[in-house]
Order: C-alpha cells, then structure tokens, then sequence
C-alpha cells in the first residue's frame, strides 16, 4: 500500500481487508441494535399497557378509594415535582461546588478523601439514604414531608454531579485557563465564567444524569415523602410522588389499579424526558456556531 | 504607549529545579526583543515571569526584581490581576474561549473584570480587532460565531486582540506562530512590527529568521541564563559569546 501511495495510484483495499472491514462494521451495529432492543423494549412495554389509562383526569384528579371509578394522580405529579426541585436546589448547587473543588484545588489527600467519599456515596444504596435522612430529618422534626425527600434525593445527587463536573472541567485545557488568568482576570472569575462555562454542557449532562436516575426513586421515599392520597402544596407535609404512587398501585390486588400503575409509570418516564429535553433545547440555544 | 522593563537578578524555580538562574537586563519602551535559546532553555519562563503567570503552576517560584515601568512587579503590595492586565501575554498555541462568540473573546479581559459600558466595548472590540488585523475577516460574524470556529492564524490574531482589549503597555508573545503556516506566519509578524508604536513587546521564538526579521533586540538564553543580550544585528553577525555564535550557526540546539 505504500507504494500504491508514492506512485500516487489508487488505493485499492484487497478483498481480505474490505471484508474484515464489512465484517467489523456489522458487528458493531448489531451491538448498537442490541443496546437499543431493551429499551426500546420498556418504553413500548409500558406505552402500549400505560397510554389507555391516561387521560385528562388522570392528570387532574387526585386518587379515589379502590371500587370508585376514575381519579388521577395530578397530586403525585406535582409532588414528584416538587420533591426533584428541592432535589436539585440541593444537588446541583453543592455538586457543581464540590467537583469545582476537586478538579480546580483538589489534587492533594483532602481531594482524594473527598474523591472516595463521594465514590462510595454513589455505592450506598437508596434505601439507607432514606433511611439516614428518616432519622436525621423526619424523626427531627416529628414529621413526613416533600423536604425530606427532596433532602434524600438530593444527597444521592450530589457525587454523581460531584465526579461529573470534576471529569468535564478536568477536560478544559490549561491553556484556556491560562488564557483568562493572562488577562488580569481574577482566578474565581475565571473559574465560573471561562473554565466551567467551557465545561458547561458536559456538566449539564452530569446533571440530567443524577436527575434522571434519581426522579425514579422509591425506596428513598417510603419513610421521607411518604406518599399522600390528598391534594397538598406544603413542603412540611407528608407528599405524594408517582413512583410511590406505581408502587402503591402495582402492589395492590386491584385490577383498575394495576392500570393505574402503568398510566403513573409511563408519565413519569414522560416527565423525564420532556425535563431533559428542555434543558437540552435551553442550553443549546447558547451554543454558537462552531463552538468545540 | 510602551514602557520599559527592567529585570534583576531574577531566578526561577519548578519545585526543587531551578530553571532561571538569575537574570538582569533592560528593554526600552517600544521596542521589539527576541528572546531565542534551545528548547528547555528558560524563554518561557523567563517571559511568564514577566506578568506572573510563572507562579500559577504548582511549587512555581520566582526571586529577584521586575520593573515594567514604575510597577514593581513582585512588590508587597502589586496585585497578579494588576500586573496582567498591563502586561499581556499570547501563547504558543491559539487559546480562544470556545464557547465564546468572537466578540466576547476579544471583550473577556474586560467584561469579566466588570467592565459594562456597551458602547466602549464596542468601540474597544472593534479597535482591537483592527489592530490585530481581523476586523474585516470576521466582522459579518462578531456576535454569532465561536472564536474556535476560525482557523489556527485567525484564532491566533484573535488572541492577540483579546489581548490588545485590556490596553497593556507590555506585550508578551510566547511563540506566537510556532503553530502557524508561513502565510499566517507573516501576517503575525507585520503585526508585530506595527505593534511595537503602542506597546513593548517581549517575543520568544524558535525561529531565527523570525527573530531577525521583526526585533531590534535580541536575548540568547542557555541552560537558564542569559548569555548574550544586544542589537539583533549584532547577535546574528558578530556575537560577542562563543555560545551564541554555536547556536546562531546551528552547531547546537
């Protein structure tokens, strides 16, 4: 081949190689279908046996008793809001922070302890963040409420958004700091408005991330939100959510509940995806032309 | 307007490695030097002493004395940020904000040091882009392209500009078109020779030719010291140091 190139004719692949290459190829698209076939898989699952119970009451109308015809969730869809807000007033603020630390000042033994902490934060499994806020928050203040929850969430957000930020603002080149620092601009400045806004829409991933994986909790829920059958707006009140909602729903011996179930699974899954895609379309209206 | 530089006895170290061993010597106001020397040799160093940004790497420290006009650069009280807003500095590679229009780069030294009036900016960007001999590649495209959406020349122009908006009196050039293709190359170089009206300008280079061609002084660093420091003419022809001669004529480095 290398003299194909010097003599400047054609490269011409031999058949060997072309079929290796057709080969290759192939396998990694079958690999790629079969990443796809389970969720495609779930999604269509749950569409086909959800989108029959979802209709305008389901999405207005709180639970009625078991027997009675109708009711909704609209009280869980708004807890479920509620409770990821207080989620992410927690998780990403401070996770944005600490991966700053990490990546910005962090490279000695207090960095690295902190590294670990959040590694084996991220291991806990849910229950006992619940469990954990239970006792700190709920048994405190005598009371289930969309805070505890919204407090237990957001913990489990924290070193998923922690490492994230960390790896993307660890990918800004020191050139790009060094850029800004060149100018007079003050390190802190540089910082927020050059090195993390360069790292900007990887770190928004990190945070759709946590926020996906956390939007669908439940166990954490159990004994902080609780759950709640009635309309309730109060953060210091015990609130609904919709995977305490399915859950509630799919363990009960009741058929129309079981159809409830499917109808509060396949809106939650809506939900986070229609967030994530509005955040997606926000942050990309910023993106310029060309920008790397 | 430029203003002279006045370095003595200035050493450098990475950690335990010293990579100055104390250095002095003068620049004039408005005037172009070169500073030429085998890689490894202090150039770099010796000019990111010059704004401080030396002490930005970890275990970095500088000894000695800078004076860039009547600012005493390592002085008790002289703030970094202050230093390097007067002393601006290009680097080796194009450095653009990515996620900056080109526009912002060229405003960031002073938007993000809280500078506001929108109408100075513009006036400012568009003045800075002229010098850099930019304005009319990227006018059409100010506010809706990313500075890294220009080739590796233009980026380095824009960098230049960016650093020409903070209005420094000293500008540092670190290799500015190691990177770059002759073409560009040349456009850099005529930029400097029109540069040097309004501010210093302090220019490391590999490039000897480059040397000759746009500075009046020339410094050659060895191992860490200055060993020669004269008229570029001078250097090139009749070298006052046995070393200088050796590498000017290629017999090293």
């Amino acid at each position: 081949m290398a003299e194909a190139l010097q003599s400047g004719m054609p490269v011409r692949l031999s058949l060997r190689r072309r079929l290796v290459n057709r080969a290759v190829m192939a396998a990694t698209g079958v690999a790629a279908l079969l990443v796809l076939i389970p969720l495609f898989l779930i999604l269509g699952f749950l569409g086909a046996k959800g989108i029959g119970s979802v209709n305008w009451a389901f999405l207005t109308h709180t639970p009625v008793p078991v027997g009675e015809l109708g009711g909704g969730m609209a009280n869980a869809i708004v807890g479920t809001f509620m409770i990821l807000g207080i989620a992410s007033l927690i998780g990403v603020p401070w996770g944005i922070a600490g991966g700053i630390y990490l990546s910005e000042y962090g490279r000695n033994r207090f960095g690295n302890a902190i590294r670990f902490t959040a590694d084996v934060l991220n291991g806990v499994p849910s229950i006992v963040t619940g469990m954990a806020v239970y006792g700190l928050v709920v048994v405190t203040q005598g009371h289930f409420s969309a805070f505890a929850g919204g407090i237990a969430l957001g913990i489990m957000m924290i070193p998923i958004i922690v490492r994230a930020t960390e790896e993307m603002l660890l990918m800004v080149p020191q050139t790009i700091r060094e850029a800004a620092l060149g100018l007079g601009i003050p390190q802190w400045r540089t910082t927020l408005s050059v090195t993390l806004r360069t790292a900007s829409s990887g770190v928004i991933t990190g945070i759709m991330l946590a926020f996906a994986r956390v939007a669908g909790e439940t166990a954490p829920l159990l004994f902080t939100a609780f759950g709640n059958q009635f309309w309730n707006l109060k953060l210091n009140q015990p609130t609904a959510a919709l995977s305490l909602q399915v859950y509630t729903y799919a363990i009960s011996p009741y058929e129309d509940w079981h159809r409830m179930a499917w109808a509060g699974a396949l809106v939650l899954i809506v939900m986070i995806m229609g967030t994530i895609s509005v955040v997606r379309i926000i942050a990309s209206r910023g993106m310029l032309k060309g920008a790397a | 307007m430029g203003v002279g530089i006045e370095v003595r006895g200035l050493r450098a170290w990475f950690g335990a490695s010293e990579a100055l061993h104390g250095i002095s010597v003068e620049m004039r106001p408005n005037t172009v030097t070169a500073i030429i020397g085998p890689s490894g040799c202090g150039k770099s160093t010796f000019v990111r002493c010059l704004n401080r940004m030396h002490e930005t790497i970890p275990g970095a420290r500088v000894e000695g004395e800078v004076r860039i006009g009547s600012t005493d650069v390592y002085g008790n009280g002289t703030p970094a940020v202050e230093v390097r807003r007067r002393v601006g500095m290009v680097f080796q590679k194009p450095n653009p904000f990515p996620t900056m229009t080109i526009y912002d780069n060229v405003a960031a030294g002073l938007k993000l040091n809280g500078f506001r009036n929108r109408r100075e900016l513009d006036e400012t960007v568009e003045r800075s882009l002229h010098m850099a001999a930019l304005w009319d590649e990227v006018k059409d495209g100010l506010k809706k392209q990313s500075g890294a959406s220009l080739s590796g020349g233009q980026q380095q122009r824009l960098c230049i500009a960016r650093a020409l908006a903070v209005q420094p009196e000293v500008l540092l050039m670190d290799e500015p078109a190691s990177a770059l293709d002759p073409i560009s190359t040349a456009k850099i170089e005529d930029l400097i020779y029109q540069l040097k009206e309004r501010f210093t300008v302090v220019i490391v280079t590999h490039n000897m030719q480059q040397a000759a061609r746009v500075a009046e002084w020339t410094g050659f660093f060895l191992m860490g010291d200055l060993i020669e420091f004269d008229k570029t003419q001078k250097i090139f022809t009749t070298p006052g140091d046995k070393r200088t001669e050796d590498y000017i004529t290629g017999r090293f480095g």
